[in-house]
């Protein structure tokens, strides 16, 4: 469930947004508002004065002379021409700050999201994530561009009228505050009503849509088992429901204006009533002429007020999805205490280490010692894991214990059961998470020494979910070296054997990818995916489960190109077809989060353990 | 387009069209207001007569509490409407789907048709319920006021006529200029909403790359396209205020003048100071009536494009329909393909099956292997009618597919896909599935038989054991046994599983299949797997190649004379036969 609630401070968080970049224009806006409400202001007094001192006193005079009036409209006609260019200048401005607002707070919210740890997207479901940059977004947009202005507006126009009130008659005034605050009260009431059954209109909705989604993903099956009228009733009865709380949520949204503007017109009665005895009989010393000019203002100052209430629903609204934007931004974002980097390096005859920035193909890391002391070490691809002990959650630990090495070009297998915590490894390995307890060290540097982005770019990695990107095949190669040549491309696509195939597409290299490369088939994404590892040259290759969807004749030419790409490094695989890691170096069977057995292939047939069953099919691997 | 949407209104028609008379009369009281209030200051207070103060003040507080009246009414009926419509034209979209063939499902894509049945119906509710308000409110504003103001004074009236054109123009201009900026700005939007999903969906991947900053720098440029594109429209449509403000000042000042003209000259018989009065509220009530105008004009400019995607679902014609006087009964599990090619897009130069002739005799147990794309799935989706053949004929128990009712066919046809679906719901519920009837002893033995049963009894809840949405809580292994054993459930003529024993073990795999031999003997089972030792002891094995049949025989045949087979064979047995090597 998406939560509704407004954290504190959110509006003034929101503010700071605003005075960061733009604060010059948005004084400007700010006055252009007031200038702009002075001009209404001032407009509604005219009128006033229109007939109380120019056209009255005409109507006694034999020879009505207009010139003054004239005069009058002339300086009218300037100032109205004022509130014209100061609310187009408000509008105009407006524009710039609150869509700059919104983009600040986009490319903010999306930076924030790429340093978030991995833990963050494990625990939050994409839609939830994805709706930030939609809905909340979408939502704070409307109330800067629309209700912003309208409120400054309107509360200005409110505190001039006010002011004018009390400048005519104070008792009048009280009583009118007294009834407006009677009507923001039974205002209020229908707006809560409203809002609650906002809430369950959102709720039914989200079950409505969410049914929706799960039938229609699965609508082969329904038509396989000609359950369709079955889907059919469930669905009625969660639509009616939807029906019947978007019914009750815009009613009260509907009837809320015409409450409000006809206590406005009681109001109006009311005042011309009293206002008028009490000044016949003498309890107040008023003129007729201000009774009229007050009951006027009555009617603008309950007319602003109505409007301000009428932003309130959406204001709330905003101000909740700011919040959720806000506790995206305030996520801690994914530590890097390393300092350690990688360097390109060169060997001076002597022996001696050079750093340099062209392709030697010899990397190196490159330490600081707290002593002063700088250190090359060659990168080689040596992982060593010892008694690491590590879990999702504090309360259930999924590794236990694990201790293994590999020598740089071993090729090291993880086999076991879901769940056995095979994955888990290799997302230690690139630090998507943090061990609880042991060390794990790469060419003898623990690797929290070591920076995250060095150690990322040292490690090659095809999962089994392969994730394409929008744009076009070779930019998706292209993916694991930025710099890369098209001849480095098609070399790499070769090695992944699948080159053939993009050849065979319209536009070859270049045809372009979308919804995950929704126009190809697994097989081929994962190819995709191992081209796009194999430019990137890493000494070190997680390959998780990286040919399971490619079917065992075409894994067969695949494999002769993955041992290529596999001679010379450390590789770490776990694969669920035991052909792919039969001549590995070591295989290691997992089991709940242990390692039960390890050695090669011969050795743990001999064994006749659980790789032995396995190997047998006497297992269920799944 | 919109008639066709129009249909599903039906039961709230009389919501609809109350609404829109309820806001007839509301306007008419608004428009009254006024008026009575120009009246209790001219003739009541100004007067200084307590009694007219008290007849007027009581007209108008009647007009008040009727204006409420009607204004709740209206709000009511069209929320009442508006709601109902969405709920109908959801529905109609819902049981459209479910008429839909295989072939209409695949031309729009499930994610196309979520986006159909949800944004889209809400976009259409929400224009619904202003047009039936505003698109009445409006007009009806600006008339009754100008009758009103005309009635007042004719000469002075005349200045609305000559702003009404100039503002509505001006309204109208900038409305359909700045449609065609915001309706680019939204596409903006998906490209936008694509690079977060893909950030949010292969965060991994980024990472492991390092290319936050890369990622970083496209949304920026992106998140820059959408605000030049806003600041673009909004722009225009900024112009809208200030040029409301124009024309009501204008008016102001031209009314000011001849109204101040009129009643001096005619010493307040032609026109009172309190008329002047209501003239200027008129002037505010007919200009803000053009701007709401222009309000229901973008917007149902903007809800156009759902409106279009909404209509074209429902224009959709279902590819698969029952004939008249169907054949109900399935009398053996026999199949025929007899000369049957098939394209998924109706062209021949994309054809993936290709002139296929086979014959499976009822109890038969018939294997396929090939390739991906060799057009396995393609082969036994024709049985239970899921595609119509292209050319050719495919007969079910000697009668050809077109000619069954497609329920009875598919009770008789039971086929687990390749691409499973399990539904949020107990185990149970999944279960029966294959017949909602069925007794929990009988659930029990079909999942004995796809050795399910097991695994079921080891969960706390067993049968009760809560299935998440897709299935996500249970194994791949697990879950294909499911699904097995839902359609075991039917008892089905002919069984077909389209690689649904790909994360099944080979010793529980061989289990499966023995309990078919014992258990199935009259139903004729077809099975598509990529293991050899999957199909090997069928009665007869197929082997497809890009959309023809390259071979059919037995194991020991196909392995002497199929190289296709013998290549599977040798890339497989050295995973699996331990002895192999020695």
């Amino acid at each position: 469930m998406r939560r509704n609630k407004v954290k504190k401070g959110t509006f003034k968080r929101l503010l700071r947004y605003v005075s960061r970049k733009y604060k010059k224009r948005f004084i400007f806006v700010f006055i252009c508002i007031l200038i702009s409400s002075i001009v209404s202001v001032i407009s509604s007094l005219f009128l006033q004065q229109l007939i109380d001192d120019y056209i009255v006193p005409l109507l006694s005079t034999d020879n009505p002379v207009f010139t003054s009036l004239l005069k009058m409209l002339g300086i009218m006609a300037i100032i109205y021409v004022i509130g014209v260019v100061t609310a187009y200048l408000y509008n105009r401005f407006m524009v710039t700050i609150s869509q700059g607002v919104l983009r600040d707070i986009r490319n903010e919210m999306f930076e924030k999201m790429e340093k978030l740890p991995i833990r963050y997207f494990d625990t939050n479901t994409h839609g939830d994530i994805m709706s930030r940059y939609t809905n909340d977004v979408d939502t704070l947009r409307q109330m800067l561009s629309q209700s912003f202005p309208h409120v400054i507006s309107a509360s200005f126009s409110v505190i001039t009228v006010f002011c004018s009130m009390i400048y005519l008659s104070l008792p009048l005034t009280v009583f009118v505050v007294i009834f407006t605050s009677l009507t923001i009260v039974v205002t209020k009431k229908i707006a809560s009503r409203s809002s609650k059954y906002f809430l369950r209109q959102q709720n039914s909705l989200g079950k409505v849509n969410g049914y929706i989604e799960e039938m229609l993903n699965g609508q082969k099956v329904i038509k396989v088992f000609t359950h369709e009228e079955a889907a059919k009733k469930d669905f009625q009865k969660l639509n009616n429901q939807l029906n019947e709380d978007m019914y009750q949520a815009n009613k009260f949204a509907n009837i809320l204006m015409p409450i409000a503007n006809n206590l406005g017109n009681l109001q109006y009665v009311c005042i011309a009533i009293i206002g008028t005895i009490l000044t016949i009989n003498g309890t107040l010393s008023l003129t007729i002429g201000t009774i009229v000019s007050f009951l006027q203002l009555t009617r603008n100052f309950s007319q602003p007020i109505n409007q301000i209430m009428n932003q309130f629903n959406s204001i709330i609204m905003a101000m909740a999805g700011a919040s959720r934007i806000f506790d995206m931004m305030d996520e801690v974002p994914e530590e890097d205490h390393g300092y350690v980097t990688l360097v390109k390096i060169h060997y001076l005859e002597d022996g001696t280490v050079q750093e340099v920035t062209d392709d030697t193909g010899i990397w190196a890391w490159k330490y600081p010692h707290h002593d002063g002391r700088l250190e090359y070490i060659e990168l080689k691809g040596k992982i060593e894991l010892e008694n690491v002990t590590f879990g999702y959650r504090e309360d259930k630990i999924v590794l236990h214990d694990i201790s293994l090495y590999a020598k740089p070009g071993q090729k090291i297998a993880f086999v076991g059961a879901t769940g056995a915590g095979k994955t888990t490894i290799t997302n230690l390995l690139n630090r998507f998470y943090d061990i609880d307890g042991g060390k794990i060290r790469y060419d003898g540097i623990n690797i929290e020494k070591i920076k995250k982005d060095a150690l990322r770019r040292s490690l090659g990695m095809v999962l089994q979910d392969t994730n394409l990107f929008t744009g076009t095949i070779k930019e998706n190669i292209k993916y694991g070296k930025e710099n890369a040549t098209d001849e480095e491309v098609i070399a790499a696509a070769k090695l992944a054997n699948a080159d053939e195939f993009i050849r065979l597409l319209p536009n070859g290299y270049d045809t372009v990818l979308s919804a995950n490369g929704a126009q190809l088939s697994q097989g081929q994404r994962q190819l995709i995916a191992i081209a796009r590892c194999a430019i990137s040259n890493p000494p070190v290759m997680i390959l998780d489960e990286a040919t399971s969807s490619i079917d065992t004749r075409t894994e067969k030419i695949v494999q002769d190109g993955m041992d290529k790409l596999m001679q010379g490094r450390t590789v770490f695989v776990i694969a669920h077809r035991l052909s792919t890691v039969q001549n590995a170096k070591a295989i290691m069977v997992l089991d709940h989060g242990q390692i039960i057995e390890r050695g090669n292939h011969e050795e743990l047939i001999q064994q006749k353990g659980q790789y032995y069953q396995l190997y047998t099919g006497a297992f269920e691997l799944e | 387009m919109v008639k066709r949407l129009l249909k599903s209104v039906r039961e709230y028609k009389r919501d609809s069209f109350l609404a829109p008379f309820f806001v007839a009369l509301e306007v008419i009281l608004e428009v009254v207001i006024p008026l009575l209030m120009a009246q209790l200051i001219d003739d009541g207070i100004y007067s200084g007569e307590m009694n007219m103060v008290y007849k007027i003040g009581l007209e108008l507080i009647i007009c008040a509490a009727l204006s409420l009246f009607f204004g709740m009414l209206s709000g009511m009926f069209a929320a009442k409407a508006s709601a109902g419509f969405a709920k109908n034209l959801r529905e109609d979209l819902y049981f459209k789907v479910q008429d839909f063939s295989f072939a209409n499902i695949d031309k729009f894509s499930t994610s196309s048709l979520v986006t159909r049945l949800t944004t889209d119906v809400t976009n259409v509710q929400n224009a619904y319920q202003m047009v039936i308000r505003i698109a009445v409110r409006a007009p009806l504003m600006l008339l009754i006021s100008l009758g009103f103001a005309f009635s007042i004074n004719s000469q002075l009236a005349l200045v609305f006529l000559l702003l009404i054109p100039i503002l509505g123009f001006g309204l109208f201009f900038i409305a359909s200029r700045v449609h065609s900026i915001i309706s680019r700005v939204f596409k903006k939007y998906d490209a936008l909403n694509n690079v977060v999903e893909e950030n949010v969906s292969g965060i991994r991947v980024v990472k492991s790359f390092v290319l936050e900053q890369e990622e970083i720098h496209k949304f920026k440029k992106v998140s820059e396209n959408i605000y030049r594109g806003f600041t673009k429209g909004e722009k225009i449509l900024a112009l809208n205020n200030p040029l409301m403000q124009f024309s009501v000042y204008l008016c102001i000042l031209l009314i000011s003048w001849f109204g101040a003209r009129i009643i001096v000259e005619t010493n307040m018989t032609a026109l009172t100071t309190g008329e002047l009065m209501t003239m200027f509220t008129y002037t505010i009530q007919i200009l803000s009536s053009l701007m709401m105008l222009s309000m229901v004009f973008m917007m149902i400019i903007i809800s156009r494009a759902s409106i279009e995607r909404i209509s074209e679902v429902l224009a959709e014609k279902p590819t698969i329909k029952n004939k008249p006087n169907a054949i109900t009964e399935v009398t053996n599990g026999s199949i025929e393909f007899k000369n049957v090619s098939f394209s998924y897009v109706n062209k021949k130069e994309k054809e993936c099956l290709k002139h296929i002739n086979l014959t499976i005799s009822s109890g038969e147990t018939v294997g396929v292997i090939g390739g991906t794309g060799s057009g396995k799935s393609s082969l036994v989706n024709l049985i239970p009618r899921l595609y119509d053949v292209t050319e050719g004929e495919l007969l079910v128990g000697g009668v050809n597919v077109r000619d069954y009712e497609l329920e009875s066919l598919r009770k008789q046809v039971a086929c687990v896909l390749q691409k499973n679906v399990l539904f949020s719901g107990t185990i149970l519920d999944n279960i029966r599935w294959g017949d909602a009837t069925a007794s929990i002893d009988e659930v029990k033995r079909v999942c004995q038989l796809a050795q399910a049963d097991e695994f079921i009894m080891r969960f706390p809840n067993q049968y009760y054991t809560h299935i998440e949405e897709g299935g996500t809580n249970v194994s791949g292994g697990q879950k294909q046994r499911l699904c097995i054993a839902r359609a075991l459930l039917r008892k089905p003529k002919i069984l077909i599983l389209d690689d649904s024993t790909s994360a099944v073990d080979t010793k529980t795999d061989s289990l499966i299949q023995k309990a078919f031999k014992e258990e199935l003997a009259d139903t004729t089972k077809i099975i598509i797997a990529q293991r050899i030792s999957s199909v090997e002891e069928c009665d007869k094995i197929i082997v497809m190649d890009k959309g023809k049949i390259n071979g059919i025989g037995t194991h020991e045949e196909l392995l002497k004379n199929n190289r296709i087979y013998r290549e599977v064979y040798t890339s497989q047995r050295k995973g699996s036969d331990p002895d192999a090597k020695k």
